[in-house]
């Protein structure tokens, strides 16, 4: 019984988080095939490169579902030709990335399929029921749980699961044109507002940020914070009370439902370290907490600290670094 | 223009997520309970679109008797009625289940002569975060859905839908009667008022106990995630311990 997996591409090759799929799905097809879905225009073409990759990965076959409507993202289109393809292949699995994405095409495939689907795993082995741990409350908590019915619906937590190559040689490619009604094609992007925030690093791909939360006392206590992600070249954060209390933005909340931030270094003064806050910081390769309380939370998650005030210590990092950078 | 919220009470964990000694809950003797994040900014959108087009909004939650302190604080905000499908304290309810348990109070309203232009869900729910249960509900209400929104504007017998993605947002155009999933940062949700909290104590909340249909997302256990305490080395105390800070954004190369 194979495994289907669900990819998404970006330009010129495969998104990371469909290969940490892919490696996941391996574990669940124990030796069976995996075949991999992807859709497209019929007036573009899915590069040999992608098959390549995916070939990397264990893919035996790229199926790739051709229609007008895949021009710009359509996610019950792209559930639609999944369930299409899987009454075809009749998989003992079908997976997806742990992404927006991921969990939405997923979710209408277990809708039309009236079957349980596991959002966000880090680990399955198949069976009847086939047994999954996943993520709750954004990665603070796992749950494991049984997933009755065939077949298995899930998704891969995304960083979670290491994407490690299995070649197979190049996947053979496939096209077919999938079935849509026109309650298919319906829901689709049909226009892009760009950002006009630009020029600003962003949150997301920031190497630095540097954020505080209430300890700040007030909307112009950011101002030092503001300081020392400029000399970093860095983006401010904040932790959930802060935009609550309407004192920044919610685009700079740091957070399970804010941003996830995957610095080299993460800075957080005066940040306590609710769990709603630390799984937004969980992919920072470095976190140095400036705080008061040598007690608070986020020392339990934090590589560095500095046990004070960071009205006092904020000020004089970013003299001394300016200090640094004079001599 | 009719508008339902679904919403999911959920405790507000701290530091520290505590687990029960059987490992099937947390531990909330010692917590606070509020709206999922991302409902409260749905509750607060569904206040604002009956402000300016008029029409009925609705709050619904499927949760223990308890849950009844979340719908007040929806219709404390604005919302002019409430629906309460109780269930037993200690009950997991699945995606699938909590879905068709929504559908039947929904056929119930139509039934009742109310139907619903816009039904908003968060994206996914704080707790169990299945991000599924409006898609299941949307799916078999054979209508169009839009998930993830920071944006959405009604105008003219259709929703605009704005997505965040990368370097700006995608727009989705759906005709009404639709569903969306909305995030926090979709809008500022508003303070209750005294007033406000003071109508929602006499407005009507109707409470019936849906049966529960076997779990097929069966939970077993919960597990906190092994090994991630760490020992943080202390770079020393107040003000003077900038340059050693600075050595280590140094070391890091971000200095």
């Amino acid at each position: 019984m194979s495994v289907l997996v669900v990819v998404e591409r970006e330009p010129g090759g495969v998104d990371e988080l469909s290969l940490q799929a892919l490696a996941l799905a391996r574990t669940l097809a124990q030796g069976a095939s995996i075949e991999a879905l992807a859709v497209t225009p019929p007036s573009d073409t899915v590069s040999q490169g992608v098959a390549a990759t995916l070939g990397e990965h264990g893919v035996s076959t790229l199926h790739v579902a051709e229609h007008a409507v895949f021009g710009s993202y359509a996610p019950t289109a792209v559930a639609q030709a999944a369930v299409e393809l899987a009454e075809r292949l009749q998989p003992a699995a079908i997976v997806g990335a742990g992404t927006e994405r991921g969990n939405e095409v997923l979710a209408h495939i277990a809708a039309r399929l009236d079957l349980p689907l596991a959002a966000n795993c880090i680990a399955a082995a198949s069976g009847d029921p086939a047994r999954v741990t996943r993520l709750r409350w954004g990665g603070s908590l796992l749950e494991e749980a049984d997933v009755h019915g065939a077949p298995t619906l899930l998704t891969v937590a995304p960083h979670l699961v290491t994407a490690e190559r299995a070649p197979a040689g190049e996947a053979a490619v496939e096209h077919f044109a999938p079935t849509l009604s026109e309650a298919d094609q319906l829901v689709r992007v049909t226009d892009r507002a760009e950002d006009d925030t630009a020029g600003g690093v962003s949150l997301a791909d920031a190497k630095v940020v540097v954020s505080s939360g209430r300890g700040a006392g007030s909307p112009e206590g950011f101002g030092i914070i503001e300081e020392l992600a400029d000399l970093l070249g860095g983006a401010v954060g904040c932790s959930r009370a802060v935009t609550m209390a309407g004192w920044r933005p919610h685009t700079d909340q740091v957070g399970q439902t804010g941003t996830k931030i995957a610095p080299d270094i993460y800075i957080a003064c005066g940040i306590s370290g609710a769990t709603q806050h630390m799984a937004g910081c969980k992919g920072a390769k470095t976190i140095l907490a400036v705080n008061t309380d040598p007690q608070a939370p986020i020392l339990a998650s934090a590589d560095y600290a500095v046990i004070g005030d960071l009205h006092e210590v904020v000020p004089a990092i970013s003299a001394e670094l300016r200090k640094a950078r004079q001599t | 223009m009719n508008v339902l919220v679904c919403v999911k009470r959920v405790p507000m964990t701290g530091g520290k997520i505590v687990l029960t000694a059987d490992e099937q809950a947390i531990a909330t003797q010692h917590l606070g309970f509020t709206i999922s994040p991302h409902e409260e900014c749905g509750v607060e959108e569904a206040v604002r679109i009956v402000e300016q087009h008029g029409g009925e909004s609705v709050v619904l939650t499927l949760g223990p008797p308890e849950a009844e302190e979340q719908l007040r604080d929806a219709m404390a905000l604005g919302m002019d009625r409430a629906i309460h499908l109780v269930i037993g304290d200690d009950e997991d309810w699945d995606a699938q289940a909590t879905a068709t348990a929504i559908l039947d109070a929904i056929e119930a309203e139509h039934a009742a002569g109310v139907d619903f232009d816009l039904i908003f869900f968060g994206n996914e729910s704080a707790d169990s975060g299945g991000y599924q249960v409006g898609i299941r509900v949307a799916h078999a209400l054979e209508r169009p859905i839009a998930t993830g929104l920071k944006g959405v504007a009604v105008e003219a017998g259709r929703v605009r839908c704005e997505q965040e993605v990368p370097g700006g947002r995608d727009v989705f155009d759906l005709p009404l009667p639709a569903v969306v999933t909305v995030k926090e940062g979709l809008n500022f949700p508003r303070y209750p008022s005294v007033p406000g909290r003071m109508r929602a104590q006499k407005k009507p909340i109707a409470s019936s106990s849906p049966t529960a249909a076997p779990a097929r997302l069966e939970k077993v256990r919960l597990v906190s995630p092994p090994g991630e305490r760490k020992e943080a080395e202390i770079l020393g105390h107040g003000p003077d311990a900038a340059p050693k800070v600075v050595e280590l954004l140094q070391r890091i190369g971000v200095a």
